[in-house]
């Protein structure tokens, strides 16, 4: 049951996107979430959303599998778009029911809300849908290694991120053995209230905890016989590397962001 | 000193938790005066019973642990000296039991990679030692997937493959296979044959399973701390009744022959396997057919 958790949204392919170096599709997803509230008009939002578009079916990701990341979003969505319509009351109205006055402005407000939500998530998976998590780690120790001057554990925390991807599924597995033990031993785990629920929790959180800290134990001896001793002195066996189509990658998310300013300026 | 020996005890003793003790009763040594030396290129097995120092003693060839008195040296080099410690992690690796702890990457190749990086080696040697080291514990072809995809016996082998992308002179192996199913542990076991015959790589194999402790050089028996029993497997075996008397079994094969033997029989008892021990029953019978009426008597009730 808990197998069905889906971790490191990786969707395998060989697109121009896939091939990307990291570091610049972290780069292109901040500029582009920067250009998403830069755009204040319909335009460059547009616009913003038929670059999405354009690199989803760059990258070959399937329709359902969006779905699926936009899926939780979906609540907010709509909520945001109804409290925009009714309580943006300015303007000339639509038409008036009781005390709610729907405005043009108040529909336009928030069906650019609605984009831009849907936009940024959209933006934002593409980058974990292309991107394994080993170069996602990578990418950020090495797009941080300018904070070390300031005594940033920026290695450590790339080794912990690594460490926690390597041991969800282990601790998963772990977590429906537990289950399956304290359900065998008459522990009710699906009937009560969200209290009783949350209590029928404690007795496997604990072993949980005490199974994790034995192995974090066992896994620092097993890294320490393996010569490990922090990020000093430490080489790479995959380097990452910038090609000429990166920095192409790089300029045309510039000249995305630029567009926008202009159309915000002039439009 | 002696060339040869790549690790080495000296009246090496240990207790946990020093400092702790209450002061009229002290703890007792968990290793109690062990002086070995491992000649390089051997492969030494040890066994005994739960909680009789074994993997105790293995942490203080990596300098894990460090003798309370006495000295260990791991090729000449004093491993109470810190700073040598990198130079003895690298000429001793470790393998451990549970290989879910002992994988750090979410990549095959990438783990295998770690010791190599660490130790600071350039990028296109790390790529030639990992390639060569997934391919002589045979899961090369599974380089690029995931440790959670695998088997028990598989993630074993990947961590063998892990230490020695290293390149040590001497692996240590804490219990490797004893969570493995027996596919498995006929895998780890190939390995380190493969290990032996291609890097000449000496192998110090910690295990409760009698027939694995039958296939090195030499054998050694633990006890509360000490060991009892050292030489080769044949020899070591053949005193039954002390392994008896600690708790251990002896391989089938040497005890069936045993028993054999005590009811009067006169077989060779140069036998470890269970094929050999077949083969020198039926010489025995066809030897001595006449007679073999009153001594198939003493067959049979050794058999019950
Ligand atoms: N970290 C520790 N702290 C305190 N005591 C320990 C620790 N590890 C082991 N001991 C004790 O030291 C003794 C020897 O333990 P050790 O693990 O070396 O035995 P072993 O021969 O490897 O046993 P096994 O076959 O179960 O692996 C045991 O009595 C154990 O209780
Ligand atoms: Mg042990």
């Amino acid at each position: 049951m808990l197998k069905d958790i889906t971790i490191g949204q990786y969707y395998p392919g060989k697109s121009i996107l896939h091939r990307l170096d990291p570091r610049m599709k972290m780069i292109m997803t901040f500029v582009f979430i920067v250009a998403l509230f830069a755009a204040s008009n319909k335009i460059g939002l547009a616009v913003g959303a038929f670059i999405v578009i354009i690199a989803y079916a760059c990258a070959k990701i399937p329709l359902k599998f969006l779905m699926k990341s936009l899926k939780p979003i979906i609540p907010l969505v709509l909520i945001t778009s109804v409290l925009n319509l009714f309580f943006l009351t300015e303007g000339n109205a639509l038409f008036r029911f009781w005390i709610i006055t729907v405005t043009t402005e108040g529909i336009s407000f928030a069906v650019v809300m609605s984009v831009r939500i849907i936009c940024l998530i959209a933006g934002t998976s593409l980058l974990t849908y292309t991107t394994t998590p080993i170069a996602l780690t990578d990418a950020i120790e090495q797009l941080l290694a300018p904070l070390k001057k300031i005594k940033l554990p920026v290695h450590e925390l790339a080794m912990m991120m690594t460490i926690a991807m390597r041991f969800i599924p282990t601790l998963i597995d772990e977590t429906d053995k537990i289950m399956n033990a304290q359900k065998a031993r008459g522990a009710d785990l699906e009937t009560g209230g969200p209290v009783k629920r949350v209590k029928a929790l404690v007795p496997i959180l604990i072993p949980l905890f005490v199974s994790a800290f034995r192995r974090a134990d066992e896994l620092a001896i097993a890294m320490e016989c393996r010569c490990y001793q922090g990020g000093e002195g430490r080489t790479r066996m995959n380097h990452l590397k910038m090609k000429l189509i990166d920095l192409w990658a790089g300029l045309f998310i510039l000249a995305c962001l630029a567009g926008v300013v202009c159309i915000n300026i002039f439009l | 000193m002696q060339e040869s020996a790549i690790l080495k005890t000296e009246d090496l003793k240990f207790r946990y938790n020093r400092g702790e003790e209450p002061a009229d009763a002290p703890w007792k040594f968990v290793l109690d005066g062990i002086s070995i030396e491992i000649e390089r290129g051997s492969f030494v097995a040890v066994l005994g019973h739960n909680g009789s120092g074994k993997s105790t003693l293995a942490k203080h060839f990596n300098a894990i642990l460090l003798p309370e008195s006495g000295k260990v040296y791991v090729e000449d080099i004093d491993t109470a000296d810190e700073s040598r410690l990198f130079d003895i992690r690298r000429a001793v690796g470790m393998v451990f039991q549970n290989p879910d702890n002992q994988l750090v990457a979410t990549v095959i190749e990438e783990d295998v990679a770690f010791a190599p990086e660490n130790m600071g080696i350039e990028s296109k040697e790390i790529r030639q030692r990992v390639d060569d080291a997934l391919k002589s514990v045979g899961m090369y072809e599974y380089r690029e997937q995931s440790p959670a995809q695998l088997s028990g016996g598989q993630k074993q082998r990947v961590a063998i493959a892990g230490i020695i992308a290293m390149r040590p002179d001497c692996i240590v192996m804490d219990e490797p296979t004893s969570m493995l199913d027996p596919r498995g542990r006929r895998e780890v076991l190939g390995t380190i044959e493969t290990l032996r015959g291609r890097y000449g790589i000496t192998v110090v194999l910690i295990t409760h399973y009698m027939n694995e402790a039958a296939m090195a050089d030499r054998l050694l028996v633990m006890n509360e701390g000490k060991i009892i029993l050292d030489g080769k497997p044949l020899e070591v075996f053949q005193n039954i009744d002390l392994i008896k008397s600690i708790g251990l079994d002896v391989p089938q094969s040497v005890e069936l022959i045993h028993k054999l033997n005590r009811e009067g029989l006169n077989l060779r008892t140069d036998i470890l396997s269970a094929d050999d021990c077949a083969d020198a029953i039926a010489e025995y019978f066809l030897k001595n057919r006449p007679a073999s009426g009153c001594k198939g008597a003493a067959y049979m009730r050794v058999l019950k």
